[in-house]
């Protein structure tokens, strides 16, 4: 029997059928809900034939723009997810009084806030971001892809096996109990004994990867592939946040490696860098992961505040005000955030003059915000504001962000940091920034950009159905946990004692019942336009009277977007090139060289998760194998030399032609 | 529903005036200086924040394409007196707000005594702060009173306007010592020490607890505090003597164990080193304190030829003595030295946990 065991072990590691949490309902339901959806989805793309399309069209596509589309289907996959866990979160708090236990003992409830953090910050918010460069940057830039084709791919795939990891740990094991931040010591071995740490661990290598390599291609590609004449400060805003976005992920994101790597060497080989004992010191941890986390914060704001840059302008049919100011602004930011980490924990004991001077180089950071608020405000002056949908967000936007930034710099002055550190009114102040910075952004960048990427509009009813659930039930989720916070209840609990406070938590819940309405109305509203997409249709390639250069071509795109390079003479480059009167070449056409598809990203970031499961459940055999495979492949696919082709002049001629003449029916 | 929105902003502080606010109304001077902290920069922020809500609103809607009477100047896009003001406002508020933030946290640093009891009262310098240990336990708070002898666990006490010295230090993970209507909280950490200073001004019963998601037990690890008048004091040490419990180590390392919910425990008599070599790390017998190890580093001690790795790390506790119900169906053998819930059916579990394994030896081995 001991031998039976020992190969047991040997092959499955320490994965047994008990790591199945059939015990638990609510698992076992959302996983049956999710072999059923699933099976209906594979069972229609078999039946449909689209395994094919899709492999060959997107899964090994190296265009930016369906490298785009992918990651932003994957973020909003996962925002179902991580909204899900919202939801339980709320519900929970709202049940557990007066005695009351809710319905989620501490094993489950403690996983959940864990991976909505995790998930809502790596899964959703950064797809997202990484997302709409892809579609937009090389097109605003006028260049015909990024620098580096197959790396994007392999990105995106890196980040999707992130994914797989995060969500196995729903059916096989267990996720962290430890915080989205898996603090040391609680995150050792020691305390943390389980996968859930691993899971953790591993899932965010694997999409850091990922995260990184993006940030190297987008910082190439704005660098190197600027039409001509666009010089620095001719680039869009949107595409200047982007560059600092890329700086701050290229400079960041190695130190959350290094830090997961070294939380990695406590657990597997016995190391003590974060340990109690043995001259670890959990407070390096801290200072290590801040020094990527707080970078991470305006890696997600800044490429939201080019969105609303580029809106406003549009939207007020004007050009975009004090646009050096803004950049410099931008700027500012990028350098400032690596200054100021250390407000996450001024209550760790640090001097009074460690923490003054961290409080005070976080409030200066809200004067390059304030100016691009009021630069926004003043773009919007003297404008002609048309109320779509991108400008109803980028109102959203400002109102709410306002709020957030002032509770922000509450939080930076050290003593009240004190007494709301670690509660209900710092969780309500970053749900204030992220949701009503971040997420609104990308809602207006949905919106806005949309008909670029496929064509044609979204359903605005829906829109802004989804617009008023999403703005309302934000304010009624977070207001009160705001009040909360300064009643002194702190952040993950699982259980009150006071039934006084019981009264907002059903509010808050409310709120989140609201959201969930604006979730569904998102969806609908995309299911609507698709079905109404003739109705909705594009033809002219620049629905909303862009300013930038990627409403110069159709919508969507030929793959090489641009027949000719476009050459820039102007801040607001396709609005000069309209001023002008500028006329479509239609002839003249040079074949054009593209980068082949490959399957290679999907291998290699399939071998990766692979291994990175293995080591979760220290299956050693697979892990040395995957690993060695996935070296194997990626030694393998340099040798590929079959990596380009070009598409004929006479293609370019047609497709062009096409747009021409769709351009002309409309005349 | 833009004039709605703005009636729930505006009646925020309506409503928190109704509910009693721990922060807002506190009952301990550095609490109320923090909480006066909080009103200034409020206030400052106010001065930018309010003129950027009502013109984001007002205009957008004051220059919407219905309006054909609003200017309309697509080219306007620079102004040097506008981007004067609105680098210079912002940042004179800022200065006024580093200037406040600077002073003041340097007079509400947690490690510095106290000079006032209360906004008119001094300190008395004749009388001596009341000390108070901190020990963070999973899941529960044992506070150790050095200077009457005694110790309690999930309940603590202090006369008021006595300032109040609070050593804090944890056993296994981080945690953060909070009483909300008292002063701001401090990380109280393993292996380390920090201190609060407070003072209570109002008898009465508050609410204290962990801030610090620390596993588990964490939404339990709460506590009472008590805020008395002296003579209510003295008579609470004096029933608390009554219980005649002795806070030895080898009961600390039992008390250590995890467990929630623990109820209120009172001890007559603790260790007078309990808390230093809580904080060094070296309450089970044989253990180096990190002193010790610090000494023998810069050469100060002599640690003979060879030092066993068990005299060095620090492990007060053994997982499996908390039971396997509370832990994850992940959590096996061998990263916990638990075996798989499978193997507990075996007739021979028990002698082989870990062993044989094909994992490396994961963790503190003994």
């Amino acid at each position: 029997m001991l031998g039976n065991t020992d190969l047991t072990r040997l092959i499955f590691g320490r994965l047994t059928l008990d790591s199945i949490p059939y015990h638990e309902p609510i698992l076992i339901g959302t996983f049956l809900a999710v072999a059923i959806g699933g099976a209906a989805v594979v069972g229609a793309l078999t039946y449909f034939r689209l395994w094919g399309y899709l492999w060959k069209e997107w899964f090994t596509s190296v265009d930016h723009k369906r490298i785009g589309v992918m990651y932003m289907v994957l973020a909003i996959v996962m925002l179902l997810r991580g909204f899900a866990d919202a939801l339980m979160m709320r519900t929970q708090q709202a049940l557990a009084f007066n005695g009351s236990q809710g319905f989620l003992p501490s094993h489950h409830y403690d996983q959940v806030f864990t991976a909505h953090g995790v998930i809502m910050i790596f899964f959703v918010a950064m797809p997202l971001i990484v997302g709409i460069m892809n579609i937009v940057v090389p097109l605003q830039i006028g260049a015909r892809d990024v620098a580096f084709p197959f790396l994007n791919n392999f990105s995106f795939w890196m980040t999707a096996g992130g994914v797989v990891l995060i969500m196995a740990s729903l059916f096989i094991g267990e996720f962290a109990r430890t915080g989205w931040l898996a603090f040391p010591p609680l995150a050792e071995a020691s305390n943390s004994p389980g996968v859930g740490v691993d899971y953790y661990i591993w899932g965010l290598q694997i999409a850091g990867v990922g995260t990184l390599l993006s940030g190297v291609n987008f910082l190439v590609t704005i660098i190197k592939m600027r039409a001509p004449g666009m010089t620095m400060m001719r680039m869009p805003v949107f595409t200047w946040t982007s560059l600092c976005t890329n700086i701050l992920i290229v400079a960041s994101f190695p130190v959350l490696t290094a830090v997961l790597a070294l939380l990695s060497l406590d657990r597997y080989a016995g190391m003590h860098f974060f340990t109690n004992d043995l001259g670890g010191n959990s407070m390096m941890y801290f200072n290590l992961i801040w020094i990527w986390g707080h970078p991470e914060v305006y890696i997600l704001i800044l490429p939201a505040f080019g969105v609303f840059s580029e809106v406003t302008a549009t939207f007020s049919d004007k050009r975009l005000f004090g646009y050096t100011s803004m950049v410099y602004a931008t700027v500012v930011i990028t350098i400032l955030a690596y200054l100021v980490w250390l407000h996450h924990f001024f209550t760790m004991g640090n001097g009074a003059s460690v923490n003054s001077f961290f409080g005070i180089t976080t409030m200066i950071i809200s004067i390059p915000t304030g100016a691009k608020i009021f630069n926004w405000l003043f773009t919007m002056y003297k404008g002609r504001v048309r109320f779509e949908l991108p400008i109803m967000w980028t109102i959203a936007f400002l109102v709410t962000f306002t709020l957030g930034g002032m509770t922000g710099v509450l939080l930076a002055v050290p003593p009240v940091d004190f007494t709301v550190h670690n509660s209900l009114f710092l969780v309500a102040h970053f749900h204030n920034v992220i949701i009503g910075g971040v997420l609104f952004g990308m809602f207006a960048a949905i919106n806005y950009w949309f008909p670029k990427a496929f064509g044609f509009k979204l359903d605005p009813f829906w829109g802004k159905v989804s617009f008023w659930f999403w703005v309302i039930g934000f304010y009624f989720a977070f207001m009160p946990l705001y009040v909360l916070g300064l009643m002194g209840v702190t952040r993950r609990l699982r259980v009150f004692h006071d039934p006084s406070l019981h009264i907002w938590f059903i509010i808050a819940a409310f709120g989140a019942a609201l959201i969930a309405c604006g979730i569904g109305a998102f969806l609908l509203q995309i299911f609507v336009s698709i079905r109404k997409r003739h109705e909705l249709a594009d033809t002219t390639g620049d629905p909303w009277n862009g300013r930038t250069l990627e409403w110069a071509t159709s919508s969507p795109p030929p793959h090489y977007n641009f027949a000719f390079t476009p050459v820039v003479h102007d801040l607001d480059a396709y609005a000069d090139m309209k001023r002008r009167g500028f006329s479509r070449p239609m002839e003249g056409f040079k074949p054009i060289h593209m980068p082949k598809n490959t399957g290679a990203g999907v291998v290699l970031a399939a071998l990766s998760t692979i291994c990175g499961f293995a080591l979760i459940w220290y299956i050693w055999w697979l892990a040395f194998v995957s690993f060695v495979a996935l070296i194997a492949t990626a030694i393998g696919h340099t040798f590929n030399y079959d990596r380009d082709y070009h598409i004929p002049a006479d293609e370019v001629a047609a497709s062009e032609k096409s747009f021409a003449d769709a351009l002309a029916s409309r005349s | 529903m833009r004039p709605f929105r703005l009636l729930a902003v505006l009646s925020l502080p309506l409503l928190l005036s109704a509910c009693d606010s721990a922060l807002l109304f506190p009952n301990g001077d550095i609490a109320a200086r923090q909480r006066d902290m909080l009103l200034i920069a409020t206030g400052l922020m106010l001065i930018v924040i309010v003129p950027v809500i009502v013109m984001s609103l007002y205009i957008p809607w004051r220059y919407r394409a219905s309006n054909k009477k609003a200017d309309y100047d697509a080219d306007w896009n620079h102004s040097t007196k506008l981007e004067l003001v609105i680098w210079t406002v912002p940042l004179l508020i800022i200065i006024v707000l580093g200037a406040v933030t600077w002073v003041g946290t340097h007079l509400l640093d947690p490690f510095r005594p106290l000079d006032k009891v209360t906004a008119s009262q001094q300190v008395d310098l004749k009388q001596d702060p009341l000390e108070v240990q901190v020990v963070a336990l999973n899941w529960k708070w044992l506070f150790i009173y050095p200077q009457y002898g005694v110790a309690t666990v999930n309940e603590l006490a202090a006369p008021v306007n006595r300032p109040i010295q609070f050593d804090l230090t944890a056993d296994t993970v981080m945690n953060a010592f909070y009483i909300p209507t008292l002063a701001g909280m401090v990380y109280s950490m393993p292996g380390m020490e920090t201190k609060l200073h407070a003072v209570i001004n109002k008898p009465g019963v508050y609410d204290g607890f962990a801030s610090q998601y620390n596993g588990a037990g964490f939404s339990d690890m709460s506590f009472k505090f008590y805020g008395q008048k002296k003579g209510d004091f003295e008579a609470w040490i004096n029933n608390l003597k009554a219980s005649k419990k002795t806070l030895d180590r080898a009961a600390y390392l039992d008390l250590a164990k995890p467990s929630q919910d623990v109820p209120v425990t009172y001890y007559t008599s603790v260790d007078k080193s309990l808390f230093d070599r809580v904080v060094g790390m070296c309450v089970p017998k044989g253990k180096l304190c990190m002193q010790q190890i610090v000494d023998i580093n810069q050469g100060k001690m002599d640690a003979g030829k060879t030092i066993d790795v068990n005299r060095l790390t620090h492990n007060t506790y053994d997982l499996d003595a908390y039971g396997h119900t509370l832990e994850a169906q992940g959590a096996t053998a061998p990263a916990s030295n638990y075996k798989p819930h499978s193997d507990e059916l075996k007739p021979d579990a028990g002698s082989n946990a870990g062993q044989g394994s094909v994992a490396p030896p994961q963790l503190h081995t003994n």
